[in-house]
């Protein structure tokens, strides 16, 4: 510290400055203390509140003690607050009231009077108290008395102005309170000095700022004033504080400027504007730029001193409080703002000397940083310095580009003549960097002081910076640099180094689409390619330019010069190939295949449309344009096609392709829609839903990496396919926009032909686009001769004619003036040919031009008519008949069946009256069409001629519709003894009731029955009686049924059987009665079954008495009676009869089961009706009953009714509805 | 007062662009496009609550990002040193009102360039106005 002896300075500018205390009295005694004093009072921190409501602070306190001058003591108006002496204290060890009296108080009152000429209030008298001292003097006063004195003499009311150290250098407890109580006084005092001074100097300052509109008001003045509480702020170590000072003028002068710049300037700054002579950068290093401060204080300081020194001091506040990131970011927007103000303010620069300026400040701030921050940090804080690098490499190039140290030759004269005056405006190095090797003065003067020194420090900055830049991920500002040294190696004639720089460039800006650029970086890759010679990178550069809108017509065109020049002069180097990728020259719009569906017969003529859309500015011949094809034999290649074609939907035979890689837009929007399609899957098995979701069908597009967009541009992702199917068309010229080029080719070999890639050629040079997307495809087939035989209709009759179709598919084949096709039929079915009937040909335009006489796909039409001799089935009865068809093309000859429906149903039936008998047959017409029938006939095939049919039907032509029954009824008449059996034949004729008038007769339609026993044999006849004495039967009283059964027939041949029994030639019979009714009418009573034995002779007749019991009131039916023949046990056809089926056959009401009874009695086969049906073996030896067959027995009185009427006890009366 | 006014999608490709004078167009789309860095950077390390941010590297350059991470950026002349946040911010709120009309425009695809009338008259009137 220094010692109070030594004479002073008048201003302390280091950091070493402290608040003056002055001391006055004892300076031996003061001496003796300071040591301590200097230790102990920055010890403890006392709070120090603020005025204007700031925020209290607890500060260490450290003073800087002088001896007491009255020079020290500021005069009025002086503004100095870092020489002010914000406390005075008066040190004496006086003990002795003598002493007191004769020097100290005389001393003490000519200190006070100084004190108070300068209106100073802030004192402190210190009494040292020293036992010692005591005990060497015999009459002393009591201690207390001196003070008491001195406060009575000097301390008016502040009796606390006066304080007692007692023994300040032993080590006793009281010695340390005596201390502490002393020292707290002081930091009070102190402190309470520190308000009251600085919050008057405030004011004042504030008053001053306050006159700043007025006419003599100086920046440069105030600016003075305030930075003297900055340095105050600064000294009691409030970096904060001092910091706003700053900022505080900084914010003021930059408002001065903004006004100037709106035509409000102020006079002062006028000061300002003056021409820069002198641009040595920031100078950081010092705390404070004495040179500079005194150019304030002389207001000689132009701007840029001004802005040097503010911002010198506001780096070295922000590095007291530890933020050089700040110190960077501010300094950039300095360096701005900097610029932006002497534009402003229109002060005159020389060329270059802002530039010298910004890149001696961006390296000063750089280094200062650097020397107060560790690696480690200032790795880690790149984002904040970062722009400091790329600002000075910005600047240097700019320098280079200047004084010629960019261009191949090297500064010129005029080139050097403006670096020497940039130098000279650097003036001399400073002595605080001279001793440093990489000042920023000594790297800027070597750098311009030779080509190779300039190539040197740039390419470190440049690469320093990109290197920053890229990591901490600011690729975008990498790149962009990047671009700046490749513009750099382009001026120095290294394109390799340059290309590296413009390709990362081009990348990025591809990658996010921005055109302009884009094209730019382009435009230099195309030369920097040219000079390195690299042909087809520079053509295919070259074409793209060509085709961007973003250039002027001239430069487009001079482009698209540069491809044809290079096609004209090696078009005679054949073997060299330049293979570039078309999107850039042409764009491919549609395609189209003619025929539509792109299929075509081996040998056909397919056509291709293309129209190509040209991107160059000026028509383009190019020699051929061809599309490789490739070729696939597929097997069933023509079911393929008819999916492939129902997928894309081309029914008019166009492919459209999506405008896919333009130059520009191949960044994330223009990537294809989502293709998007439901899918359903089902079960095989019952056709339920399993699994259902969505497709996307285009997900190759859509997640291809984005990269392999951009690897469109690099030359090696097209290669030329050589294949041996090519479609080529020669000799075009594209002109710019939509062109239609025509390919056409005769189809060869079948298969599948893909249309991969499309290439224009034009000399040595190529452009291809190597996929076709959507896939385009034609097939070409080849088909064997096929012949087609269907009905018109949909399905064949039998029995009419009809007409079917013939198709032939001649394939490959080839027909021949006479060549035919010979039908072999079998009898049954006829086939009409009219003279008319010509086979018709169809000419198909996928025919071969072979010869016209060649019918390649024609229908021979044939009549034919089918007659059915075949039985009538139950059904819509079919048959098969087959065709042998003989063809030219083949040795084999077709065999082709043809099924045929009989369109009608017939059923027979036997109607008896007594012994008269009935035929009844029934036609059903089954079939869709109605029919004419006609000459309906019903003969005995056998030659019996006493059998006699006799018809009651009507004679003339009958209608039978569709699906409706026709009956014909024949009377039976015999003469003589009936046969046992009839073999009938029903015939009619038949036609469509559509066609009226047929050339050619129809067969009749037959139909062949055989009956058998169709003789009445027996009569049953049921009675029922009142009883006796009553005219009416009653519910409830017991009635007579009588039963006879009369023989109508003497023996004939179909009694001949198990039951007839013979003796004496007299014959009888043994059948069995039963009595049924099924209604519940009546109940039986008694046996109501009975096996009688009849005899075999005409008229014998058997009665059979029974009692039965109505039991309903009413007409009721009569009871049925069966009649069985009663077999003996040993017949080996033992059966039961089922009951219920006797009831029904027994029965004449054939038509009430009409179809039952035509089921049962049709067959042929069914001889003996029911005994076939019927047969169930019994294992006991039972006698057996056989049903009668439905002619023989006749049941007369079927069908009659009686009258009941409800017995007269009888209250309840039954009603029931049916 | 604004010079160069451009909407960058989400993805980081132009959406609309345009400055005056024309001439320096390239020197302007650089500067957006390098600009991008910074604004990436605060996005990141902002997260959702980005209100504005203004960048003074690139010239007085300021950036603005919607919820749907489309960015704003608006070059003004740095001469022109009267203009105030809130100014900027006003314009910013102006420019994201009539892009949001350009949204609701049914013709119009997200993601294409913007070629509206309504916002390109906005634009200039952003561009003349004096302060």
């Amino acid at each position: 510290m220094d010692a109070p002896e030594e004479p002073l300075p008048p201003v302390i500018y280091t950091m070493e400055n402290k608040p003056i205390v002055t001391c006055a009295g004892d300076q031996n005694l003061f001496t003796s203390i300071y040591p301590t004093l200097s230790q102990q009072l920055p010890r403890e921190p006392m709070e120090w509140r603020r005025s204007y409501g700031r925020a209290p602070k607890m500060i260490h306190l450290e003073s800087n003690f002088v001896q007491f001058k009255e020079e020290l003591l500021p005069k009025e108006g002086n503004k100095a607050l870092l020489t002010f002496p914000f406390l005075h204290i008066y040190w004496t060890e006086c003990c002795d009231t003598e002493v007191y009296k004769a020097t100290v108080k005389d001393d003490l009152t000519k200190w006070q009077n100084v004190l108070k000429a300068h209106s100073s209030v802030d004192w402190l008298i210190v009494v040292v108290e020293n036992d010692a001292k005591k005990k060497n003097k015999t009459n002393i006063l009591p201690r207390t008395s001196i003070v008491d004195k001195i406060r009575n003499d000097f301390c008016n009311k502040q009796s606390d102005r006066c304080i007692v150290l007692s023994d300040p250098l032993k080590d006793s407890s009281r010695t340390q309170e005596s201390w502490n109580a002393f020292l707290t006084k002081l930091r009070t005092l102190l402190l309470m000095s520190f308000t009251k001074n600085l919050g008057k100097f405030e004011d004042d300052m504030r008053t001053l700022r306050e006159k700043r509109t007025e006419p003599g008001w100086s920046f440069c003045e105030y600016f003075m004033v305030q930075e003297e509480l900055a340095f105050v702020f600064e000294m009691l170590q409030q970096f904060e504080d001092a910091l706003v000072q700053y900022d505080e003028l900084d914010a003021l002068f930059s408002q001065y400027v903004v006004n100037f710049g709106a035509g409000d300037g102020a006079n002062w700054l006028t000061f300002f504007c003056q021409p820069v002579k002198s641009w040595n950068g920031l100078i950081l290093r010092k705390p404070i730029d004495m040179e500079k401060r005194e150019l304030i204080q002389r207001q000689e300081a132009t701007l840029l001193d001004l802005r040097s020194y503010l911002f010198a001091r506001q780096c070295t506040l922000l590095l007291f409080l530890q933020r050089p990131w700040e110190v960077a970011q501010r300094a950039l927007e300095l360096l701005h703002s900097c610029v932006q103000e002497l534009k402003l303010l229109e002060v005159s620069v020389p060329p270059g000397a802002l530039d010298c300026w910004v890149f001696l400040s961006c390296l000063e701030v750089l280094q200062r940083i650097e020397g107060c921050c560790d690696r480690m940090q200032i790795d880690s804080n790149i984002a904040h310095t970062v722009g400091l690098w790329s600002y000075a490499t910005e600047k240097l190039k700019s320098l280079g580009y200047l004084c010629g140290l960019v261009s191949e030759k090297g500064p010129n004269s005029e080139d050097l003549n403006r670096t020497v005056d940039l130098l000279s405006g650097l003036g001399a190095e400073r002595p605080e960097t001279a001793n440093t090797a990489q000042s920023p003065y000594k790297k800027l003067k070597e750098a311009l002081s030779s080509v190779e020194a300039f190539e040197k420090h740039y390419l470190d900055l440049s690469h320093a910076t990109i290197e920053m830049y890229t990591s901490i991920g600011r690729i975008r500002s990498a790149k962009f640099v990047g671009k700046d040294l490749a513009e750099f190696y382009m001026r120095k004639k290294s394109p390799q180094k340059a290309e590296t720089y413009l390709q990362g460039a081009l990348k990025n800006y591809l990658a996010e689409g921005w055109a302009l650029p884009i094209t730019h970086t382009r435009k230099q890759l195309a030369e920097c390619q040219k000079h390195l010679g690299q042909i087809e990178n520079y053509l295919q550069t070259s074409s793209l330019l060509a085709s961007d809108h973003y250039l002027t017509e001239e430069e487009r065109k001079y482009f698209c010069q540069e491809i044809l020049n290079f096609a004209s002069q090696h078009s005679d180097s054949p073997g060299h190939k330049v293979v570039l990728p078309m999107h850039s020259f042409a764009h491919l719009r549609d395609l189209r295949f003619t025929p539509s569906n792109a299929v075509v017969h081996v040998g056909g003529i397919l056509s291709v449309e293309i129209t190509v859309c040209s991107q160059m500015p000026v028509p383009v011949h190019v020699e051929q344009i061809a599309i490789n094809v490739h070729f696939s034999i597929e097997k069933n290649s023509y079911r393929k096609t008819a999916e492939w074609l129902t997928k894309h939907k081309t029914s008019n035979g166009i492919i459209n392709f999506p405008m896919e890689t333009l130059p520009f837009s191949t960044s994330q929007n223009s990537l294809p829609a989502l293709e998007l399609y439901e899918m359903f899957e089902r079960s095989p098995s019952d056709n339920s839903l399993n699994t259902t979701g969505i497709i996307c069908k285009n997900v190759h597009m859509l997640l291809r990496r984005q990269e392999s967009s951009s690897a469109l541009d690099t030359p090696s992702g097209v290669a030329l396919e050589e294949g041996a199917h090519v479609l080529k068309c020669g000799g075009v010229t594209l002109e710019p926009g939509a062109n239609t080029v025509m390919f056409r080719t005769q189809a060869k070999e079948p298969g599948t032909y893909t249309l991969r890639q499309l290439c224009a050629s034009a000399g040595p040079v190529y452009f291809v686009l190597p996929h076709l997307y959507p896939l385009a495809q034609y097939d070409v087939y080849s088909q064997e001769p096929q012949l087609h035989v269907e009905p018109l209709a949909d399905s064949l009759l039998a029995g009419i004619p009809q007409k079917v179709k013939f198709t032939v598919t001649t394939g490959h084949y080839t027909v021949k003036n006479g060549d035919s096709l010979q039908l072999s039929n079998v009898e049954a079915m006829l086939i009409l040919c009219h003279a008319e009937n010509r086979a018709v040909i169809y000419s198909n335009t996928r025919a071969p031009a072979t010869g016209v006489e060649s019918n390649m796909l024609g229908m021979t039409e044939a009549q034919r008519k089918h007659k059915d001799t075949q039985k009538a089935g139950h059904y819509m009865a079919t048959m098969d008949h087959k065709v042998s068809i003989e063809c030219p093309w083949s040795i084999y000859s077709t065999v082709i069946a043809l099924t045929f429906s009989v369109p009608f149903r017939t059923t027979h039936a036997v109607l008896s009256a007594g012994t008269r008998k009935y035929i009844q047959v029934c036609v059903q017409n089954l079939s869709e069409l109605d029919f004419h029938l006609s000459d309906s006939d019903l003969v005995d095939t056998r030659d019996g001629t006493d059998l006699q049919l006799l018809p009651l039907n009507t004679t003339s032509r009958q209608h039978i519709y569709s699906q409706q029954s026709v009956f014909f009824v024949w009377e039976l008449m015999w003469t003589q003894e009936p046969p046992p059996s009839l073999h009938g034949r029903f015939s009619m004729g038949f036609r469509p009731a559509s066609e009226e008038q047929l050339s050619i007769s129809l067969k009749p339609y037959t139909y062949e029955f055989q009956l058998e026993n169709f003789f009445t044999l027996y009569n049953v006849k049921a009675e029922i009686l009142p009883p006796v004495g009553t005219e009416l039967c009653r519910t409830g009283s017991l009635c007579a049924l009588e039963v006879s059964i009369t023989r109508l027939s003497d023996l004939l041949e179909v009694d001949r059987d198990e039951a007839l029994t013979e003796s004496d030639e007299y014959f009888s019979t043994k059948l069995m009665y039963e009595v049924v009714d099924n209604s519940s009418n009546w109940a039986v009573c008694g046996k109501s079954s009975g096996v009688i034995s009849m005899p075999v002779v005409a008229q014998a007749t058997h009665r059979v008495h029974m009692e039965v019991m109505p039991l309903f009131a009413g007409y009721l039916p009569l009871p049925d009676v069966r009649l069985f023949k009663y077999l003996p046990h040993h017949s080996a056809h033992s059966s039961q009869l089922d009951a219920d089926s006797w009831i029904e056959n027994d029965s004449l009401s054939v038509d009430k089961h009409v179809d039952d009874q035509l089921d049962s009695s049709s067959s042929k086969s069914r001889g003996s009706v029911h005994s076939a049906a019927s047969t169930e073996h019994k294992g006991l030896p039972m006698p057996r009953l056989q049903a009668l067959p439905p002619g023989q027995v006749f049941n007369s009185s079927t069908s009659m009714q009686i009258l009941v009427i409800p017995s007269k006890d009888d209250h309840v009366l039954e009603v029931s509805v049916t | 007062m604004a010079v160069c006014v451009a909407v960058i999608a989400k993805e980081n490709y132009p959406l609309y662009i345009r400055s005056v004078p024309t001439e320096n167009e390239l020197k302007f789309h650089y500067m957006v496009h390098t600009s991008l860095d910074v604004v990436d950077e605060k996005i990141s390390a902002m997260g959702k609550t980005l209100v504005d941010q203004r960048e003074l590297y690139l010239g007085l350059l300021y950036g603005y990002v919607t919820n749907s991470k489309v960015k704003f950026v608006m070059v003004v002349d740095s001469s022109n040193t009267a203009l105030r946040d809130n100014e900027i911010r006003s314009m910013f709120r102006k420019l994201h009102n009539s892009y949001t009309d350009v949204m609701c425009n049914p013709f119009y695809n997200p993601g294409d360039h913007i070629q509206s009338r309504a916002f390109d008259n906005m634009v200039t009137s952003m561009m003349m106005q004096v302060c």
